[in-house]
């Protein structure tokens, strides 16, 4: 069958996608932060990014509940920190930054899809915080995109280039 | 300062990509499209690098349950005190993948302007009232046959800046999970015979005509619920590795 096309995410998804809690897969692991650019070399601040991963272990069965909700009144409880969902979900802020919470996966990355205005069908790339036999079939500049950086102690750095010379390395899975 | 861009301007492009791309089947728009002036700076220049790792963790993706949507979550016309102003409509259809099996147990969600065209959202500054029964966000599973059910309002158009009087016909946003990360969609809903839709670039961004339709809903008269609402079908079909490597990850 053919599938449904893809159409932008538009601005105004921000009261409808976004959750509390949305970046924080797990807690007491890693930090990784960075901002989403444009080919200006701007900050985006309406970008929506996905995350999805598997466990320390590498288990790739994340569990339901990111979005866990109150019965009663409708508000978001989020996850409640037993169970591993492997799943965020963050708009980037006005200055076009992000923050994830979570644990290094155990197959050595975490998987991202980014949305935004302007962008009519989502991209997908992969942060990457160890070394990969698919990093080593990049260019070096071209490798370098996809790699996660430590600024210190469990914080990473990854920011994510739509356009221009930094252009982040986007995957197409066929 | 350079000179306003018509409509005119933009109709023009939009002739112009149609013609170019005439034939070239396509199910998705190419992330290139200048009509949509946001686009210019917010699309890969270098191809997409092509992955076919069957241990690829994008092959499976989040799941889920009961417990991430409410009893309430998708009547959109049922989360205030009071009835919201316009038309209700109810919206129904199955989630599919490419091979035609239900999507089951799965997200949905929506958002959307209110009847005048507004949406619930701070950037939003046209000048169209709010309705304080109308937040414009509903999610749901589907069921085991990959069903999908939404009673809401119909939405109204509004403008938007992409050139000087530019309206977006009414549509319903759509967020969908496959079972695995490869097939999210994130697209819209149309309704059937919108006159706004040959002066829309985000919805001729799907040069394929075959294509654009999958994005317009059907009027399905078994469907309307007497004395209440409209009926609507919109049936969505997940893209995603539909070939043998992804097969094998399973």
């Amino acid at each position: 069958m053919n599938p449904t096309p893809s159409q932008t995410v538009g601005p105004f998804y921000g009261y409808a996608l976004p959750f509390p809690g949305g970046g924080d897969v797990a807690l007491g692991g890693i930090v990784v932060h960075g901002r989403v650019y444009d080919g200006a070399g701007d900050p985006v601040p309406d970008a929506l990014l996905e995350f999805w991963q598997a466990d320390e272990q590498g288990d790739l069965r994340g569990a339901p509940g990111s979005l866990r909700r109150d019965p009663t009144n409708g508000a978001v409880l989020g996850r409640h920190g037993v169970d591993f969902t492997g799943f965020g979900r963050i708009g980037t802020d006005l200055d076009g930054h992000w923050t994830l919470r979570t644990v290094v996966p155990g197959n050595g990355y975490i998987s991202v899809c980014v949305f935004a205005r302007g962008l009519l069908h989502h991209l997908y790339t992969r942060i990457y915080l160890g070394q990969d036999a698919f990093l080593d079939s990049l260019p070096p500049e071209r490798r370098r995109t996809l790699v996660a950086v430590a600024e210190r102690e469990g914080v990473y750095r990854f920011d994510i280039h739509l356009q221009g010379d930094k252009e982040t390395v986007f995957l197409d899975f066929g | 300062m350079s000179e306003p861009l018509t409509q005119a301007d933009i109709d023009r492009e939009i002739a112009e990509l149609s013609a170019a791309r005439a034939g070239e089947p396509a199910d998705h728009p190419a992330r290139d499209y200048a009509p949509y002036r946001s686009t210019l700076l917010r699309h890969p220049r270098q191809p997409l690098v092509p992955i076919k790792d069957p241990q690829a963790s994008e092959l499976s993706g989040p799941v889920f349950g009961v417990t991430d949507v409410t009893q309430l979550d998708n009547d959109l016309t049922k989360q205030h005190l009071g009835e919201p102003l316009g038309e209700r409509i109810t919206v129904r259809g199955r989630v599919l993948d490419r091979d035609g099996r239900p999507v089951r147990n799965q997200l949905v969600e929506v958002w959307q302007a209110n009847a005048s065209g507004r949406y619930l959202h701070q950037r939003d500054d046209h000048p169209a009232p709010l309705d304080p029964n109308f937040s414009g966000v509903g999610r749901c599973l589907t069921d085991d046959d990959g069903n999908y059910l939404f009673t809401t309002i119909k939405p109204g158009p509004y403008p938007w800046r992409n050139h000087v009087n530019a309206w977006r016909p009414a549509h319903i946003h759509f967020s969908l999970f496959g079972t695995a990360f490869t097939q999210r969609l994130v697209t819209q809903m149309y309704f059937p015979g919108d006159p706004l839709f040959p002066y829309d670039p985000i919805l001729q961004s799907v040069t394929d005509e075959r294509a654009r339709q999958r994005l317009v809903a059907t009027y399905a008269h078994d469907l309307s619920v007497p004395e209440w609402s409209l009926g609507y079908r919109w049936d969505i079909v997940l893209d995603g590795p539909a070939a043998t490597w992804m097969e094998e990850g399973r």
